[in-house]
């Protein structure tokens, strides 16, 4: 048994920088790289794009990253585990398959975990309890039943640990967690058992400061954050990962950014709910038993961490079509610039009136006056320019469309000094509304295959 | 004497569906006892008027010196559903710092 294990973090998000995988696996020495790929709605993104398209559905960058990539791991056996197939692992696999071929590299296995898409069973499920119901807001399935677009199980560690034991060097999954692209190997390389729930909970949050890639290294830093170093060369978070559950959080040498006591408490914040319950599929996770202890620069010890049993559910991300978006703005300067703002948003909403549109929502705010902090935002007397951004929601396309034309008509039949309306007419939006539930583990098994280049 | 909460602590924001999540952590002990005492569900809600239109529920993390708010109902909706400029309520960490607080 190896008595340490690197996992560095290569994307935190779909769209992340594409550098890092590279720079991850060039600029120092680790085991593992892990990227996350899937947000809450991602799925049903992905899920369209299949639909327009079956050989689509998963994160294409992902693609252009691994045929980076493949040299490099295969020489420095370097494992790679990523939940960017999304909605077609299979597709990405057949893609990354090809580029191997390419570069005649033989004898690569991939792991493909698939199994959490669960929208054509879902009749079944339902007559075998699944539940389903919003976990959030209590509403019954039967609601959305019909317009649900995805349906994705969250599946844990387990199916990635079963590639990983199979001897996969890549392993591509659709719906798992973020957190469990770092435990997993943890639990591979070091032998855990499924009830040290000590154990498993430390994995847990190593993932969870790894998940979002920059986050934990200097990235939207709230404290001192001018004292950030270099962060147009930030290096990714990494964990150094111990048999005992600890851990330490650091990254490569000579890249940007800082690992600090601060850095990581404000990522182990992010996207919390109850932090004596942080509910995964392998185990429940006490952020309120994490100690953190700086060690030297850009080194953070973690240990201490306690986790309680697994629950029988899984949570379930479904995502349903509710109506259409759209959003328009226009740029109104000095003199007067928020009160003209304020008068052109008076005259749109008459005229959104006059032509009888329906609207779930008209929402105006004012950016460089009080679009993010509301009420809280400071008083200032003369304001060199604020952008007018008006956003309404419709179940009607065409209303959302109408909206859409009333925009620009503002410039030369409102208030003056207006400018800013490049791009044309806002597009009507589909809309993707989420919802999330629980169900029994029972009901649903990941499936686990290998791919041999 | 009146001090700002910036400048005993940070934090970090985001989202869970319709609910943010504000986290605020103290650079020092003698500061979390301060948020502990003046960071109070109903003062919090109080300077979310407006924004917050539903309940806050907060948790306490005195391993690194945090305070977890939810606030449900906050961000119009949430995911796609959401019209607002900040609709994961990234910002919301940074606007409750600006709270002052009477010591």
């Amino acid at each position: 048994m190896k008595d340490k294990i690197r996992i560095a973090s290569g994307s935190g998000f779909w769209g992340d920088l594409q550098s890092i995988p590279l720079q991850q696996v060039t600029k120092g020495p680790i085991d593992y790289l892990m990227m996350d790929f899937l947000a809450e709605v991602t799925m049903s993104i992905m899920q369209k794009q299949k639909k327009r398209n079956p050989a689509a559905g998963y994160a294409k960058d992902l693609v252009h990253i691994m045929k980076d990539l493949l040299p490099h791991i295969t020489e420095k056996n370097i494992k790679v585990i990523t939940n960017g197939g999304g909605a077609n692992p299979m597709g990405c696999v057949e893609e990354i398959v090809k580029c191997a071929h390419k570069q005649g590299i033989k004898g690569l296995k991939i792991g493909v975990v698939t199994g959490d898409d669960i929208l054509d069973s879902l009749d079944d499920l339902l007559k075998h309890g699944a539940g389903l119901d919003n976990m959030e807001s209590g509403q019954h399935i039967k609601d959305v039943k019909e317009k649900l677009i995805s349906a994705n199980v969250y599946f844990g560690a387990r199916p990635i640990v079963e590639a990983l034991k199979k001897g996969a060097q890549i392993v591509i999954t659709g719906r798992t967690t973020d957190t469990s692209l770092t435990y997993a190997p943890m639990i591979h390389e070091f032998k855990w058992a499924w009830d040290d729930w000590d154990k498993l909970a430390a994995g847990v949050i190593a993932g969870h400061i790894l998940e979002c890639g920059g986050q934990a290294s200097g990235g939207n830093f709230l404290s001192d954050w001018r004292s950030v170093p270099d962060l147009a060369h930030i290096g990714f978070p990494i964990a150094e990962a111990y048999p005992n559950g600890e851990f330490v959080i650091t990254k490569h040498q000579n890249t940007g950014g800082m690992v600090s006591v601060e850095t990581v408490s404000e990522q182990l914040m992010y996207e919390i709910g109850d932090p004596t319950s942080y509910i995964t599929p392998e185990c429940v996770a006490d952020f309120t038993s994490i100690k953190l202890e700086q060690l030297e620069k850009d080194r953070v010890r973690v240990y201490g961490i306690k986790g309680k049993p697994a629950t029988d559910l899984f949570k379930v991300s479904m995502a349903y079509n509710d109506g259409y978006t759209t959003i328009g703005s226009l740029t109104y300067s000095w003199p007067d610039a928020l009160e003209k703002a304020q008068k052109a948003d008076e005259i749109l909403r008459t005229r959104l009136s006059d032509l009888g549109l329906k609207f779930y929502e008209v929402r105006t705010e004012f950016l460089g006056v009080n679009a993010c902090h509301g009420p809280l935002a400071s008083k200032q007397n003369e304001i060199n320019e604020v952008v007018l951004r008006v956003g309404v929601r419709s179940i009607h396309h065409h209303d959302v469309e109408a909206f859409a034309k009333e925009i620009a008509p503002l410039i030369l039949t409102g208030p003056p000094s207006v400018t800013g309306f490049a791009g044309g007419r806002p597009k009507p939006n589909e809309v993707i509304a989420y919802w999330p539930a629980l169900m029994p583990k029972k009901l649903v098994h990941p499936k686990v295959e290998i791919i041999q280049t | 004497m009146k001090i700002k909460l910036i400048d005993i602590a940070h934090g970090r924001s985001g989202d869970k569906g319709d609910a943010a999540n504000v986290g605020i952590i103290a650079y020092d002990d003698k500061g979390f006892e301060i948020i502990k005492k003046h960071l109070t569900t109903e003062r919090v809600k109080k300077h979310f008027e407006g924004i917050c239109l539903g309940k806050v529920e907060r948790f306490e993390m005195p391993n690194i010196r945090a305070l977890n708010f939810l606030l449900h109902n906050t961000l119009g909706g949430g995911g796609t559903v959401s019209l607002k400029h900040d609709a994961q309520g990234k910002t919301l960490a940074a606007a409750l710092l600006r709270m002052e607080i009477e010591i």
